[in-house]
């Protein structure tokens, strides 16, 4: 069964259209990447997953049915929305205490998930003195308390190190590997090209783009071949298709190999003839273009 | 809802700032209690009655009303504030529960503390003046009083805290509404002006603990009348809770 799925989904704050007639799957046993720019409506969408905000037209089920409806939601679904948003007066082990006895998971998971994020040594410490990246773990651990199969994280490597931010994406692998759904947001390409499997794109609320991350590539730009010569004006003449800049000259239409036989034909020398690969951060920008043109 | 009342009671007993709040009323109750008595004692011509003594113990209560209060208003602002209150909906999707959960965890606890300030106080008090003849009812009533007063003030607390969800604001609510507006309702002219100040809540919850005179009504229904104020703000704070985006 289709994880989550949102149908038509709108959500007006005041004149603001934050989320906008957004319809998309998030299928199990892979890493879903929701990605947008800043302002896109990432946040708005999960929080209206996960019954907090009510939307303001269409809906969203999670495993068929309104969040607010799951009996012990925490065994079904597990979130990271904000790491910062805990009481700093309270120790690490009686945070995740309270969230646990809510939904009636056992006290000794507590310790297991602790275990599991790494925070095991520092669980009697109150969480008011967290770095970012335990407070980061922190909001793991809870995410995992009830060992759900649907896991939600906004935003979760914002600020972190290299470390954690290896440490998270390994465990958002792992947890998609064990057939887990998992649905993160991020408002960099980079991040998602090396996490996700699938990706939903939004802008300004909308729907841009539900695709693998090969087909996104694919379908934004293409590559180019970029030749340098000290005689570029004879190569552009020779290629005719090419596209002449100062210094190099860009051809989408021909290979390298073609541009090679011709040019040695005519015996003239290259420094340069790379096929240039198109960035994801590059196939990202174009996408997501006029929805920032809009807002800016 | 077991399971949410653990949850709740581990959240209340988990934070250092509510049990020092705890702490510090029953301490002011007790402190003021033997301030106010011994003064009573050594100021007055012959012994202190009993009515005397009793009000004298108790008078701490205009303080300890309002850190009851406080700690209501904390029990869910407080979550606000830090943007808990979002993982406790998570958990607890099904709103009215989760308040539910909080109004009882913290009644009892209310209860519990607030009865052993009381009688601590009733007992420092009454130690200290040494009333002549003692009437065990009106000892026991006025525990039970106080301690009712006191709980009914920690939930009013609650229920602006649930409408305002903002500390600051929730709290000089509470202070408007139960010591300042009470007072200014006193100047009001005529029958109607009054009738209004004694319905007025405090003044009229203060009737239970006999710190407040009404023509109409009595130490129970006073408190009745508290208790529709109290019941007003909750009933308020629910429904806005259920209706709001968290
Ligand atoms: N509670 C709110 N009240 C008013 N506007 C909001 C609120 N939450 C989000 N917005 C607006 O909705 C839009 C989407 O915000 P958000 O979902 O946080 O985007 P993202 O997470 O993709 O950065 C933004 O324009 C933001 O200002
Ligand atoms: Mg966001």
């Amino acid at each position: 069964m289709t994880a989550i799925r949102a149908t038509n989904l709108s959500k007006r704050y005041g004149g603001t259209a934050a989320v906008a007639d957004l319809s998309f799957d998030v299928e199990p046993g892979r890493v879903t990447g929701f990605l947008g720019p800043n302002g896109a409506g990432k946040s708005t969408t999960m929080r209206m997953i996960l019954g907090l905000d009510r939307p303001s037209g269409g809906s969203v089920l999670v495993d068929g049915r309104p969040y607010a409806e799951l009996r012990h939601p925490l065994r079904k679904v597990g979130a990271l929305l904000d790491a910062k948003a805990v009481h700093g007066g309270r120790s690490a082990h009686n945070h995740l205490l309270a969230i646990a006895q809510s939904n009636g998971i056992p006290a000794g998971r507590v310790r297991e998930v602790l275990e599991i994020v790494g925070l095991r040594e520092v669980a009697k410490r109150r969480v008011g003195g967290f770095s970012l990246g335990m407070a980061q773990r922190l909001g793991i651990a809870a995410a995992l308390l009830g060992d759900p199969e649907i896991l939600l994280f906004d935003e979760p490597v914002n600020g972190l190190d290299p470390d954690g931010i290896l440490w998270i994406r390994t465990l958002m692998r792992k947890l998609a590997a064990e057939g887990r759904t998992v649905f993160v947001s991020s408002h960099l390409m980079s991040e998602m090209a090396q996490t996700a499997d699938h990706l939903i794109v939004i802008g300004k609320g909308r729907l841009i783009a539900d695709t693998s991350v090969q087909e996104f590539i694919g379908r934004s730009s293409q590559g180019y071949v970029r030749v340098r010569s000290p005689r570029l004006a004879e190569v552009a003449e020779l290629v005719k298709v090419g596209e002449l800049h100062p210094d190099h000259l860009r051809v989408t239409a021909m290979s390298t190999l073609e541009i090679g036989a011709l040019t040695a034909r005519a015996g003239i020398p290259l420094e340069e003839l790379t096929f240039v690969q198109p960035s994801l951060e590059a196939a990202y920008m174009e996408l997501t273009k006029d929805s920032l043109e809009f807002s800016a | 809802m077991i399971d949410i009342l653990r949850s709740e009671w581990t959240k209340i007993r988990s934070v250092r700032s509510t049990v020092w709040t705890l702490a510090v009323t029953a301490a002011l109750m007790v402190g003021l209690s033997a301030l106010l008595t011994g003064s009573m004692k050594s100021t007055a011509d012959g012994p202190v009655n009993a009515e005397q003594a009793i009000a004298g113990s108790l008078l701490g209560i205009m303080f300890a009303q309002l850190a009851m209060a406080t700690l209501g208003v904390l029990v869910i602002s407080s979550e606000y504030r830090t943007g808990g209150i979002r993982t406790s909906l998570m958990a607890v999707p099904q709103r009215l529960r989760l308040l539910t959960g909080k109004i009882l965890v913290f009644t009892a606890t209310s209860l519990v503390v607030s009865a052993v300030a009381s009688a601590a106080a009733l007992g420092v008090g009454l130690a200290i003046t040494q009333p002549p003849s003692l009437p065990t009812n009106d000892v026991l009533m006025a525990v039970l009083g106080a301690t009712l007063y006191l709980t009914a003030c920690g939930l009013f607390g609650l229920g602006l805290g649930t409408l305002v969800r903002h500390t600051p604001g929730a709290v000089v609510a509470a202070i408007a509404l139960m010591l300042v507006l009470p007072q200014v309702a006193t100047q009001l002219p005529g029958a109607w002006g009054q009738r209004i100040a004694e319905y007025f809540t405090t003044n009229a919850g203060l009737l239970l603990v006999g710190q407040s005179n009404s023509e109409t009504l009595g130490p129970w229904s006073g408190f009745g009348v508290y208790l529709i104020w109290v019941a007003v703000a909750m009933i308020a704070g629910a429904v806005l809770l259920r209706r709001r985006d968290a």
